[in-house]
């Protein structure tokens, strides 16, 4: 059996934000009277992630992904319910926690921005105590498997944002961590950066069995790496699961187009009872349950002359966009 | 363990951090160039006579402000202001979660930037002999050595007294404005105004309980050989030190409970 790598129960985060009127009597009575309310960011929530598994973490700006990786990696303290990570707990940020984990955040940097990509490879490399031939054999193999060469050698203010992302994966995972906390790691890069991030990302995982805890506005990074996802909802997780379920539960529905011989067939395939969405000539878009598919595009092709039909598989953003915006789902 | 950190950790650090100290090198001259505050206060002082009145000699006086100048030189410290700028911004978080405290990458930052501010405080003092020969001497080896180990415990004690100021960002935010109000006595009561023998002897008596004359004024005084107490102002140095650090681990400790990772 596998065993849980992180379990998370009862877990709150609470913020002191300072409230301020505006114009200037808000500026004055701000300044000698300051009002602050605290803010629940995190509301009661429990999780468990085995090893290996990738969960992709979705929902909506503000609703609290961030702050759940963060408390995850120790970056922040919890304001009730307890963490275990790697049988550590976080925050107290034990020497051999640390060396275990690692947190890329995408629009932040921790690489030497003057000095080549290699420098901060060895200085991280000293860090987490690493000799130097382990730290040598290392980043050729995470360079090979990254595909960047000369790009080491060249200050970092002076690569593209992809090769930067790169150098700073290499970077972050320089000492093998066994958890990795990913929070946006595509953003800014063009389509071929994102994917060669995702091949990368699976390779590691499958190579290294390492846990992966990720979040992403691309819903292509979600799909493509995240069995699982744990939907956030104002600070409370609003669904847990497999990303299939999900999918099908948000959409059980295709959109199937039909182009026919001629525009009699459309018109009688019209009348033969399926939900038709619209018709135009002989092309005609009909809806069919998921779980009705096969047997009525039988049914389709054995009594109409049909020329070409494609399914239409619903926008997976727009199917995830739903989730952003409900508290609950019952699956 | 703690040979194992300095050696591998630390000297990874300051090798790379003076590998980027070098990219700034005309900004580091420019540093050193604008530290030269003893030179006028030199003037100042010579031109009025103001040293009859403290018994010490011209060429004594000018030895005193060109050491105050290379004390400063090697002890001055900004951690303050790139530890808020870091935190407010959210770089902090990355070296958060390392297995090595991010200070140890500003005490780095310090080190490497000292050793690269080292040649142009070294032309600046040739060009200050060639207009004092008078002030021309060569320190004893055993003082030369005390000097730097008080320059060092002196840059220590300013290193921790900001970190702990720097560490109020965890509260406040703007820590550099407290470390804007620690600058005044620090101006007035080290020694880069005026040696501190030159004060009231009642206010003298109070100066020397603060952390304030360790820092510039004592380390000038034995490197230039005006006569000053070396057992006394090194206990006191090490003294604050040993004050401080642990204040500081506290405050750290205490403080990064309250960081929300802005920024990030």
């Amino acid at each position: 059996m596998v065993q849980n790598i992180i379990d998370v129960k009862n877990l709150s985060k609470s913020f002191d934000i300072s409230l301020k009127e505006p114009g200037l009597k808000g500026t004055i009575k701000h300044f000698f009277r300051r009002q602050t309310k605290s803010l629940k960011v995190i509301k009661d929530i429990s999780f468990e992630i085995k090893q290996g598994e990738i969960v992709g973490f979705l929902g909506a700006n503000g609703a609290g992904k961030t702050t759940i990786l963060k408390m995850l990696c120790g970056l922040i303290y919890p304001s009730e319910g307890s963490i275990l990570v790697s049988g550590y707990l976080p925050f107290r940020r034990k020497e051999n926690f640390l060396k275990n984990i690692t947190l890329i955040m995408g629009q932040k940097q921790q690489l030497i921005w003057d000095l080549p990509p290699i420098e901060s490879f060895y200085l991280n490399a000293s860090i987490y105590d690493l000799d130097k031939f382990e730290a040598k054999k290392r980043i050729k193999k995470l360079s090979e498997m990254l595909e960047i060469d000369e790009e080491l050698f060249i200050p970092v203010r002076k690569l593209s944002l992809g090769q930067r992302m790169k150098s700073e994966l290499l970077a972050a995972l320089i000492h093998e961590p066994n958890i990795l906390f990913l929070d946006e790691p595509t953003l800014g890069l063009d389509i071929n950066a994102q994917r060669n991030l995702r091949e990368f990302l699976q390779k590691y995982n499958k190579e290294t069995n390492a846990t992966i805890c990720l979040t992403s506005h691309y819903m292509k990074d979600i799909t493509s790496l995240c069995k699982r996802v744990i939907c956030v909802h104002e600070g409370a997780i609003s669904y847990d699961g497999k990303l299939e379920l999900l999918l099908k539960k948000l959409s059980p529905v295709k959109e199937i187009l039909i182009v026919c011989r001629s525009e009699e067939d459309a018109i009688k395939l019209e009348n033969s009872g399926f939900t038709v969405k619209n018709k135009i000539k002989n092309e005609i878009t009909i809806k069919i349950e998921n779980n009705s598919i096969t047997s009525s595009l039988k049914t389709i092709l054995n009594n109409f002359d049909i020329v070409d039909l494609f399914i239409n598989e619903p926008p997976i953003d727009e199917v995830i966009g739903k989730i952003l915006i409900k508290k609950d789902y019952d699956i | 363990m703690i040979s194992n950190l300095i050696k591998r950790k630390i000297f990874t650090l300051l090798k790379v951090q003076y590998s980027n100290m070098l990219e700034y090198r005309v900004e580091i001259a420019l540093w050193a160039i604008s530290g030269i505050i003893p030179f006028f206060m030199l003037n100042i002082w010579t031109n009025n006579n103001l040293n009859e009145s403290i018994n010490i000699s011209d060429v004594m006086l000018s030895r005193y402000f060109l050491c105050a100048f290379f004390v400063r030189q090697f002890s001055v410290v900004w951690v303050v202001f790139s530890f808020e700028e870091d935190s407010l911004m959210g770089k902090v978080s990355p070296y958060l979660i390392q297995p090595l405290n991010p200070f140890f990458r500003y005490f780095a930052q310090h080190l490497a930037e000292q050793i690269t501010r080292f040649p142009f405080a070294l032309i600046i003092a040739f060009f200050f002999f060639i207009f004092n020969p008078d002030s021309i001497w060569i320190p004893n080896l055993g003082i030369l050595l005390l000097s730097l180990v008080s320059t060092f415990f002196s840059f220590l004690i300013q290193f921790l007294i900001q970190s702990i100021v720097a560490c109020l960002c965890f509260w406040t935010e703007k820590a550099s404005s407290i470390e804007r109000l620690l600058f005044i006595p620090t101006l007035f009561l080290s020694g880069l105004l005026a040696p501190v023998v030159s004060f009231p002897a009642y206010v003298k008596s109070w100066i020397y309980l603060t952390p304030f004359p360790y820092l510039i004024d004592f380390p000038a005084n034995l490197l230039s050989g005006n006569k000053t107490n070396i057992i006394g102002g090194l206990s006191m140095q090490i003294l604050w030190i040993f004050l401080l650090f642990p204040l500081f681990k506290k405050i750290w400790s205490e403080g990064t409970k309250k960081y929300t990772a802005m920024g990030s």
